[in-house]
Order: C-alpha cells, then structure tokens, then sequence
C-alpha cells in the first residue's frame, strides 16, 4: 500500500491506577491497553474489533487524548499527539473526531440541534459567525435530516436521528479521522444499514479516515479497508478485511470468526468454543496472553510474548501475533480441545 | 442545495412555527407542574405572597414603626384595625405586611447568596476530583457538623446582631446543602458522552462547566433553593425571634413575634399573626419545591 500513514500508534500503553487502602494508595493496575502499535493510512477504514473489556474504546478515547495514556506515541500527520500541550492539543481536536455509541448520551439534552451544530464551529471557529446556522442547516441535509428539523431538542428525534445528528457535529469541524467508538451497537439492524452506509457515502466525499471500534463481525466486515483484532488490551491479528476474514492465523481470530451465524442452516460450521472466561486485565496471564484459552497452547507461550509477525503464506501487511502460525497451518499441530 | 435556498428556507420556516424552542419547553414544565394540584397551590401562594410584599406597603394606611399610638395599645382586630394592635399602638396589620417583604427579602437573598457560592464549589470539586474535591468535601462536613442553627448563632456572635449579618450567617449554612447537591449531580453528569464530545471539540472546562454541566444540572439545584428558601426563613424569623436578627423597630415577622411573646396571655393576636404569615410562606415553599421536584424528575419524562 503506498498510501500515506494518518495516523501510526505506538506502543500505546494504558495503565489505569486501582486506588485502595487507607491513604487512596495505588494498589494495582488495570491493564487495559498493553503495548499496542497499529497505523491507519489516509482515507481507510480500519476497525478495531474484540470482546467486551479488550481494551479497543480505551485505544480510541487514547487517541482522542480524552484520557492521558500511561506510555507510548500516537503520531497524527507526523506530530506526536501525546507530547503536545492542552492549548495545543486543542487546537488539534479539529482534526479528530469522535462519534459515540449511545445516542441518547452523546447530545446535550438542554441545547437544540442547531445550537449543537453552531457550538462545535464556534469552539474551532471554522466557519464566520453569521454563516454557522446555513452551514448547520448543510450539516443536516448532509446526514439525511431535514432543514426544519433544525430547531428541535435531541429528545424529539429517534434513536438513528440523533445518531444523524452526532455524525453532523462530528462533521461540522472538517475532520480529517473520526473515531467511531461502537457508532451503531445501539441502533437496530435497518437503522444501522442506513448509517453505516452514511457513513461510507460521507467517507467518499470528504476523503474521510475512520478508526471504527466495533464487536459486531457483520458490521465490521461491510465497513472496512483493515481489522485489528484485540485480546486483552493487545492486537493479536491485523490485515486488511480479505484475509482476515478469509485467512485467519490467530486462534483466537478463528474462534472469534467461527462465531459469526451463518445465515444457511445445512451448511454448519464448524464452531470453536473457548474455554473459561477472559482473564482480568488486572492480572493478565504471562506470555502470551491468550494461552490460557488457546486450544494450541504449549509452554513457549506461557513464558514468551509473541510479536505480530507476517510469514510467506500470508497477504503483505498481514500480521499475527502466534508463536505457531507455520506449525498451525502445516498441520503438524492439531487443536486439543 | 446552496446557501440562499437553505436561507430562505430557514426564514419560512420561522413564520410557519409558533413556539420557540425555549417557549415550548417552559410550556411542557408547566404542562407537568399543573399535574401536581398542590405544588400549584404553593406556587400560585408564593406569586401572591411576593405581590403583596411588594404592593401592599403603598395600600397600608398606618406607618409600620413611627404611627405610635399609645390611647390604642394591646387591643384586638377590629375594624379599624384588622389584626389589633401591638404595646405601642401600631398596627400589626401594617407591620406584618411590611415584614412579609423584609422576611421574603431574606430567605431570597440568603439562598441566592449561598446558592451561587454553594453552586460554585460543588462543581468545580465534582468536575475537577481528586484532591481538590477531598479538600474542598472536608471542608463542606465540617460546615454540614454543625446544627444549622447553631452555627448561624456561633457567626453572628462574631459578626454582630443585624439583618445584614443574619443573611450572611443563613447563606453560609447554605453552602455546604448546595455543594453536595451540586457536588452529585456533577459527578453523574460529567461522565456522560457528550460531555466527552465536547472535550474531543477542544472546549475548555468553563465551557463545559457552565455550557453543558450547569444547565443539566438546573433541576436539583432549583427545588433545593425553593426548598431552602423556607429553611432560611425559618432559621432567620428564629434569630430575629431570639433578638439575634432584625432589631426591635424593624417590622421583620420573626422580631414582632417575639415582641408578642411578652403580652401572649393579653394580647395573643400580635404573636398569632406574624406566625401565620411565617407558617404559610413555609408551607407555599415546601410544598411547591416539593412538586418542583416531582415536575423536574427525568424519570417522569414519557
């Protein structure tokens, strides 16, 4: 790929301080956010995907500086975000923006949608004064909402409306990455259609980067250029959606895609089913991360942490972090369940 | 479509719609107040209350401290005299209406007083956490240890017995209500989304704080100051009472109960009515404040 890098991560580490004790001392860390180094180019989407508690909303709030992380770079355009000041930062905020997944959280009840609109351009001061509400009304029709619509409270709208409307503010700052952070988890199916495909419309006409965190493997697969796939605050498997989907070397990738439903029922597939529960990020297990699940695990991986590595058989630009991949896919290692 | 369409669009728009957004949003509170019958009633007495503090001083035939009138003293309501008279002849009619506007004036401005400076710090120790907030809570239980009361009394001590220093003494016991009100609703508030939309916009935390937190939070903190406005009446009548407040001449309703106290077998008139006036102005306010917070509850919204 020879697209130009927007955004390259690095070894972003988020440790979050458990506080206990008498004096509010730390006592422990969660760890949710261990060592996590990706890259998104220009005009992509990449998704984020994994369980519950993986640590893929903590990277994209991260990456938004709405936390501060523990270690690590996230370079934007060749500036490393982390190093700049709050005044600077602020005016960086222009660039990145973020959709949320509840709808019904992420809109100030008390202010109209045009206020909403106007006060994310008054913040950034992108747009004159007297030009604000015509670029709002825009804003709206952009998004698939009615100029009249203009003047209501968030609470008069549906669920995908305001969901509409939140696309709009993020869009009202000229973005160059929007951060979806599980944008349509809460919608319903044919809600979520519709704005998914908003949502790749706005992407092709106005060249738009998307880091789309999400748990919903139908989702992510109808939206992106390239996953990432997390366990446990770390990217076990990145590549673009083809071979991942197709492809998968990581274990856990294959349990995870193995529980996709398949809409035919004759054609069953063969589903893995994991044992036990994800460990607690408070105390992850050694090595590798996975191998107290791992049908595949073997003492190499409770002792060493495996890298993302790209091997022969495998798509350019697909990595996987397995002490086995060869020995999985030549099977001289077979799965014991 | 271009800017000039959406414009024009925009401003037919603005003729066809009847109600502002503000407009429709007052109307949809009342809408839900005038559910509760009694808060109603309370809020319907305290408007009255209010007016006839501020109009009746002008209807009053009688000056409240200088119309002495000793050929009249201690006698009961009659027709001239609607509520009698009190040891130096006034008109306790007089009196009361004039005290009704001073004891408002009280409650008013000490909840206000208190009020903003409670408002002030509970979001800024419930925005910003951390040590501020230990030191800044610490400090609000050690106001809050204190009986109310008490504490006016230990203040004005220090302070001096005067109207003045009532109203200082009442909004300092205020603040620490306030500031744990204001202290919660912060701390539920500020982790919402859009709070989090606002950050990833660039706003600065005074935006945040007064743009977005404050008004979401508006509703705790309008039935607490309703509610406190019949405390701090209370509390200031009771140190008047204790000749602690308003000094003798002073017509406040606290005071000219306790000039009744001394004639209560012979004259029981002149501590009956100031006491009504303070009993149904704490009663308008409690009972509106209370239906205030009925109304104002999220949880009611259909």
């Amino acid at each position: 790929m020879a697209q130009k890098e927007l955004l390259k991560v690095n070894h972003l580490k988020q440790y979050f301080p458990i506080k206990g004790g008498f004096f509010g001392r730390t006592v422990n860390h969660v760890k949710a956010v261990d060592d996590v180094s990706f890259e998104i180019y220009e005009g992509e989407t990449l998704s984020v995907v994994g369980e519950s508690g993986c640590g893929k909303s903590t990277t994209g709030r991260a990456i938004l500086r709405l936390d501060d992380p523990t270690e690590g770079t996230i370079e934007f355009d060749g500036e490393d975000l982390l190093s700049l000041s709050k005044r600077e930062m602020r005016n960086r905020r222009k660039d990145i923006q973020v959709i949320f997944q509840d709808p019904y959280a992420s809109l100030n009840p008390r202010q109209t949608v045009a206020k909403i609109l106007t006060e994310a351009m008054e913040i950034q001061n992108v747009v004159p004064k007297n030009k604000r509400r015509e670029r709002a009304i825009e804003l709206l029709e952009t998004v698939g909402l009615n100029a009249e619509q203009i003047d209501r409270y968030p609470h008069e709208f549906s669920g995908g409306q305001r969901q509409r409307v939140g696309i709009a503010r993020a869009l009202a700052v000229e973005p160059k990455l929007i951060v979806c952070d599980e944008a349509v988890s809460a919608l319903d199916v044919s809600v979520q259609a519709q704005v998914l495909n908003l949502l790749k419309k706005l992407q092709r006409e106005f060249n738009l980067t998307f880091l789309f965190i999400a748990h919903d493997l139908g989702v992510v697969r109808h939206i992106s250029d390239r996953v990432a796939v997390m366990y446990l605050g770390k990217v076990v498997e990145i590549a673009d959606k083809k071979s991942l989907f197709e492809n998968p070397q990581h274990p856990y990738t294959k349990a995870l895609l193995s529980a996709i439903p398949t809409p035919d029922p004759e054609n069953k597939k063969e589903r893995i089913v994991l044992k036990g529960d994800v460990p607690s990020p408070i105390d992850p297990p050694t090595g590798c991360r996975f191998h107290t699940r791992c049908p595949f695990a073997t003492d190499l991986c409770k002792q060493d942490i495996p890298e993302l590595r790209n091997l022969d058989h495998m798509e350019e630009g697909h990595r996987a972090a397995c002490h086995h991949i060869e020995k999985i896919v030549s099977g001289d290692m077979k799965p014991n369940y | 479509m271009n800017a000039e369409q959406a414009n024009n669009q925009s401003t037919e728009q603005k003729k066809k719609k009847v109600d502002s957004p503000f407009k429709r949003s007052a109307k949809d509170f009342y809408k839900k107040l005038k559910k509760n019958k009694s808060a109603l009633i309370g809020g319907y007495l305290i408007i009255a209350l209010i007016i006839i503090a501020i109009v009746g001083p002008f209807f009053t035939v009688y000056d409240p401290v200088h119309d002495t009138d000793y050929m009249v003293k201690l006698q009961g309501p009659s027709a001239e005299h609607w509520f009698g008279t009190d040891h130096h002849g006034r008109d306790v009619f007089t009196r009361v209406i004039h005290g009704l506007g001073i004891t408002l004036g009280i409650g008013f401005f000490a909840t206000i007083l208190g009020g903003i400076v409670g408002v002030l710090v509970g979001i800024i120790s419930g925005y910003y956490g951390g040590r501020v907030d230990s030191i800044i809570m610490r400090l609000m239980d050690v106001l809050l240890a204190f009986p109310g009361i008490l504490l006016a009394l230990a203040l004005i001590s220090i302070l001096g017995a005067s109207l003045q220093n009532v109203v200082i003494a009442v909004s300092i016991f205020a603040i620490p209500t306030f500031a744990r009100i204001v202290r919660g609703s912060t701390l539920a508030t500020k982790n919402l989304e859009y709070i989090d939309a606002m950050r990833a916009l660039g706003a600065s935390d005074a935006r945040i704080i007064f743009k977005h937190i404050f008004p979401n939070i508006l509703s705790p903190i309008i039935v607490q100051a309703s509610l406190f406005v019949a405390t701090a009446i209370l509390s200031a009548s009771g140190l008047s009472f204790l000749g602690l407040g308003a000094q003798p001449p002073s017509p406040e309703l606290g005071a000219i109960l306790s000039n009744g106290r001394d004639f209560m077998w012979d004259a029981g008139h002149i501590a009956l009515f100031p006491g009504l006036g303070i009993m149904i102005i704490l009663l308008a306010f409690n009972v509106f404040g209370d239906g205030l917070r009925d109304a104002l509850d999220p949880k009611m919204k259909k």
